[in-house]
């Protein structure tokens, strides 16, 4: 019953990093109907600006701003730059964000090296739900409201949710449709960039936030691509669930047993497990 | 990307140059032959460049061979019916697994038993796949594939007393008949041994992807909707697309296992997923032209980029990561700027000698 008890407390926290990488990605698709590869690789160059100002002032917290900071900076500019060209082409804008992911990933290595670096916890992380599970859980939380309060209940949200749902009319009324596909990048990988530095310790290393995307990509699948709470409650009950494979089945079964549970659940719905049918155009 | 571009290509054996555009051949051989015939006449190219080379190079065509059945199933998959795989390492490890567990436990198969159950192996594997990705599309089953990138070789961890651990399994192949050895050197046999095999499943993959089957794929990936109007069955051709494609992967994993005598989980990471693709992408995605440019891009882009890393004294952790960068900034650049590949380079610039020589009449009757 202690193993129970403790597999479901580390589930909870792990699934918390899972919905907040997986609501980054939720919202970008969105916002632009792409999936965004490149966001694992983002928070990774985020965490690693994180560490080397965390080297250089010894604080934590300055490095943790800055990463925050620099991961809405990067979004920014990949859907400006990068994206917007082959925003109609499914497979263009899959491609293009997996060459970033490979070259950011690269660059990490290049300026940091493929070593692991010790990267420190935000709290004290001993003991069964640690002060810094806490933290982990709350901070997802708080990121997690904020995002659902900001779509539904200010100008701002409705006018991105308006350019994601219909550009045409939305310009037609006055919103200014790309500045608000950029803001969403821009708060996505913020909030993946989050997810990042939550994800990361102990160690940093380029691959590090690999399993977590891929984790992260099935929450944000079986909640229904499209819908942030459903995300956020399809990470929890992910990492709940993957930690009772790990605890019982074994740790190396963990992203089959992440792909088994992507396959069945869209077996059984095919929009995810709170996603809205979408119609198709013919 | 057009379903234009693969129509034009002059019948594609992988190797060699492409045929002249001769309308009395073309109408006097049935396809398979006429396919069989390039096939034959590669075949004989590449002898002939591995008797002109030295064993290293005879290694690294060889490695090109295997590669080309990987990504040219790979095309059959992405190009032609725009299902995108981020597992097809995944598969190769599935061909290269079978042939080594072969020849540990079941030593006295001929080695073309090996393969021919490694491709089957494949192919099993896609028909899992592909019964999950009929029902999914674009970015589902992209996060689909890289899961089972990611999970699949952590399963030698599981087992590590039947699959060797992160080690993996070591082996030797013993194909060479006792009447050419000493006189072939290994290497050189291998190479034979991988082209002739690469070749015949490139002849049947250009048949099929000329045929019923190819036209199906690339009307389902056009518009799914039209497809089915037209009788075609949707899921059903999604479903072949995967088990051809993996069977392809199944192969070139077994002759991966066949020619380095090991099977190991660190030659089959996330990164050999997605450098197929990348290199798919760069050789050009409309054609199995592309996947043979993409094959040698793909051997060779790694050489060079150490080489040229080595030249200028790039420090460890530049030059270490160089290789995957040039990767990445390819396929981005690609995607923005000649969305064709190589080969849309090639039949651009074909396209554009064959008009400035030829009359417009003749022009219209290639283009279907």
């Amino acid at each position: 019953m202690d193993q129970f008890l403790n597999l479901t407390l580390n589930g909870v926290a792990s699934g918390a990093v899972y919905s907040a990488l997986g609501l980054s990605l939720v919202i970008i698709y969105r916002a632009t109907r792409v999936v965004n590869f490149a966001q694992p690789a983002f928070a990774l160059i985020s965490a690693y600006l994180a560490y080397s100002i965390n080297q250089a002032t010894g604080g934590y917290w300055l490095g943790f701003a800055a990463a925050l900071v620099a991961g809405a900076v990067l979004g920014m500019l990949t859907e400006r730059l990068l994206v917007r060209p082959v925003r109609h082409n499914e497979l263009g804008a899959i491609i293009v964000t997996l060459g970033l992911l490979i070259v950011l990933q690269a660059v990490a290595g290049m300026v940091w090296s493929n070593e692991p670096h010790s990267f420190p916890y935000a709290f004290d992380f001993r003991g069964d739900f640690s002060p810094n599970s806490v933290f982990v859980v709350a901070a997802v939380a708080v990121t997690a409201i904020g995002v659902l309060v900001l779509f539904k209940a200010t100008p701002l949200g409705l006018r991105m949710r308006a350019a994601a749902f219909n550009a045409d009319s939305a310009r037609m009324s006055g919103v200014r449709v790309g500045l608000m596909l950029t803001v969403g990048w821009g708060l996505a990988s913020a909030v993946g960039s989050l997810a990042g530095m939550l994800a990361v310790p102990p160690f940093i290393f380029p691959n590090v936030l690999d399993g977590v995307f891929v984790y992260a990509l099935t929450a944000a699948v079986i909640g229904g691509l499209d819908n942030p709470l459903g995300t956020i409650i399809g990470g929890f009950l992910l990492g709940v669930g993957l930690s009772y494979v790990s605890g019982y089945l074994g740790p190396e079964l963990v992203t089959l047993a992440s792909l088994a549970i992507l396959v069945i659940v869209l077996a059984v719905r095919p929009n995810g497990l709170f996603g809205r049918g979408l119609a198709r155009s013919v | 990307m057009s379903a234009e571009t693969s129509e034009t290509t002059a019948p594609a054996p992988p190797a060699g140059r492409p045929p002249t555009r001769s309308a009395i051949r073309r109408r006097g051989l049935p396809p398979v032959l006429r396919h069989l015939g390039w096939a034959l006449v590669a075949f004989l190219a590449v002898v002939g460049l591995t008797l002109l080379t030295d064993p290293f190079t005879n290694l690294r065509i060889a490695t090109i061979g295997y590669y080309l059945i990987a990504i040219a199933g790979l095309a059959l998959l992405t190009g032609f019916n725009g299902q995108v795989s981020l597992g097809h390492g995944a598969f190769m490890f599935i061909g290269a697994y079978t042939v080594a567990l072969l020849v540990l436990h079941v030593p006295g198969l001929p080695f073309w038993v090996d393969l021919l159950l490694a491709t089957v192996a494949g192919a099993v594997a896609g028909l899992l796949a592909g019964a999950a990705a009929a029902r999914l599309h674009g970015p589902y089953l992209a996060g689909a594939t890289l899961a089972l990138a990611v999970g699949l070789p952590a399963v030698t961890q599981r087992f590590p007393d039947l699959l060797g651990g992160s080690n993996g399994l070591s082996f030797t192949v013993h194909s060479e008949p006792a009447a050419l050895i000493g006189v072939v050197p290994t290497t050189r046999w291998q190479a034979w041994v991988i082209w002739a095999t690469v070749l015949l499943a490139m002849v049947i993959l250009v048949n099929l992807s000329r045929g019923r089957l190819g036209r199906s794929l690339r009307a389902v990936r056009d518009d799914e909707v039209a497809a089915s109007l037209a009788g075609i069955h949707v899921g059903r051709t999604k479903i072949l697309a995967f088990i051809v494609s993996s069977a392809c992967a199944g192969l070139a994993g077994g002759l991966q296992a066949f020619l380095l005598g090991t099977a190991a989980p660190g030659s089959f990471t996330v990164a050999l997923s997605l450098s197929l693709l990348a290199a798919l992408v760069l050789g050009g995605l409309g054609s199995l032209w592309g996947a043979f440019w993409a094959a040698i891009a793909f051997v060779y882009f790694q050489a060079w980029a150490e080489d040229a890393a080595d030249a200028v004294n790039l420090p460890v952790n530049v030059a270490n990561n160089l290789p995957l960068a040039l990767y990445g900034t390819v396929l981005i650049v690609v995607i923005l700027v000649f969305p064709g590949g190589i080969h849309g380079v090639f039949s651009r610039l074909r396209a554009a000698v064959r008009s400035s020589r030829s009359s417009s009449s003749d022009r219209s009757e290639g283009v279907s």
